[in-house]
């Protein structure tokens, strides 16, 4: 039973408690750069939770096989091959988000997320803790993303996975689809992430 | 005059950290002195520079004639990881001074999106040569060097400063950051 609890613990921390994005401050690069809208906050995010899912499940499973001194290479190399993965079928089957996420796409490899996990948690724990570790980070970092994205495409063109509400000519706040909004708007979401999860504990 | 567009471009209206959100991580986490981000963008001029010419050579003479151009994420950041450490063991056997400034850093660099992200985007400037990518790349680091240093320089006096409870922090070094890249929105249209 107690193993069960802690199962469930270790699928959920990441959500709130070590939200990689909102308290980890992990991957802020796709972070800011994509979430221009919700689609593309929720398309990197679901990118990415694939190549932490697979890395940690090879990463489990092979690690009693690496020699400790050449684990992160051995590591970056198992990320870029899913990267790779990723990356080709972006291309073939969705390529409108491909040409969106552009060149975050192989950056995914460099995201500080998965070679965290990787190296603090799948090199030490069984693949099914891995698998529900990769999972509450993976959906942390989703939720995280879209809420970012949400946030930036209703205040800035008015419209959430780009079903429009307002009028073709209605006047939005254009800062927040252009860089400085990302930094705004993450800070002011960091303060009221900050505010909910002191209230919550 | 390509070459100044592009040193423009790089610096102030495509900023690589303000604008392309290359390189937040250490654009947060080591920008609280400038004396170490100073360090911290040497390092990546450094590193960045040289990563370009090899992923560049690389890509152009041997990935590309054998049809392997997919490959290219995988060995790209092998090649970063493995120079950066080859950059590191050389420094301090030649130039200890200089590694005494620059080697905290460098093993941080390797998962630096930055220098990864400038040498693919190196491979699609126009009428591409090694030149230009080259100069590409220092144009960049000097952009990265540059927003860091201006953003350690306000953050330390920002230490002076009167903050509310629930923004000090992350919030209130992102929102410098965003007041930062609204600046550097004003250069937009200058090429």
């Amino acid at each position: 039973m107690a193993e069960k609890v802690n199962q469930t613990q270790n699928f959920l921390k990441g959500i709130i408690k070590e939200n990689p994005v909102f308290v980890m401050l992990l991957g802020m690069c796709p972070t800011l750069g994509v979430t221009s809208s919700a689609f593309n906050g929720l398309g990197m995010g679901i990118a990415t939770m694939f190549v932490l899912l697979m890395s940690n499940i090879v990463v489990s499973l092979v690690k009693s096989q690496i020699p400790s001194k050449v684990r992160i290479p051995a590591f970056i190399i198992i990320i870029a091959s899913f990267v790779t993965i990723v990356e080709m079928v972006l291309e073939a089957f969705i390529p409108f988000l491909y040409e969106q996420l552009g060149i975050f796409i192989p950056l995914i490899v460099v995201n500080c997320l998965i070679l965290g996990r990787a190296e603090a948690f799948a090199s030490k724990n069984n693949i099914l803790a891995s698998i529900l570790d990769a999972l509450g980070m993976g959906l942390g970092f989703v939720v995280a993303l879209t809420i970012l994205g949400a946030t930036r495409e209703i205040l800035g063109s008015g419209s959430i996975f780009e079903f429009k509400f307002v009028s073709e000519d209605a006047n939005t706040f254009i800062l927040f689809i252009l860089p400085p909004g990302a930094f705004i708007a993450l800070a002011y979401l960091t303060v009221l992430f900050n505010k909910i999860s002191i209230k919550t504990t | 005059m390509d070459y100044i567009i592009i040193l423009i471009a790089a610096v102030f209206v495509n900023n690589i950290v303000l604008s392309q959100f290359l390189g937040i991580c250490p654009f947060l986490g080591v920008s609280s002195k400038v004396s170490t981000s100073v360090g911290m963008s040497g390092a990546v001029m450094f590193v960045m520079t040289i990563a370009t010419i090899t992923t560049y050579l690389l890509h152009q003479y041997i990935l590309v004639p054998a049809g392997l151009d997919y490959l290219r994420t995988i060995t790209f950041i092998l090649v970063i990881a493995a120079l950066v450490q080859m950059v590191e063991i050389i420094l301090k056997k030649v130039s200890p001074p200089l590694y005494q400034a620059l080697g905290v850093f460098l093993p941080l660099i390797t998962t630096n999106c930055a220098v990864l992200g400038v040498a693919i985007l190196a491979l699609g400037l126009e009428g591409g040569s090694l030149m230009k990518a080259v100069f590409f790349a220092v144009s960049n680091s000097i952009g990265f060097g540059l927003a860091l240093i201006v953003f350690a320089s306000i953050r330390e006096s920002l230490e002076l400063a009167d903050i509310p409870e629930g923004m000090k922090g992350v919030p209130i070094n992102l929102l410098v950051a965003g007041l930062l890249s609204l600046a550097f929105l004003g250069f937009t249209g200058l090429v």
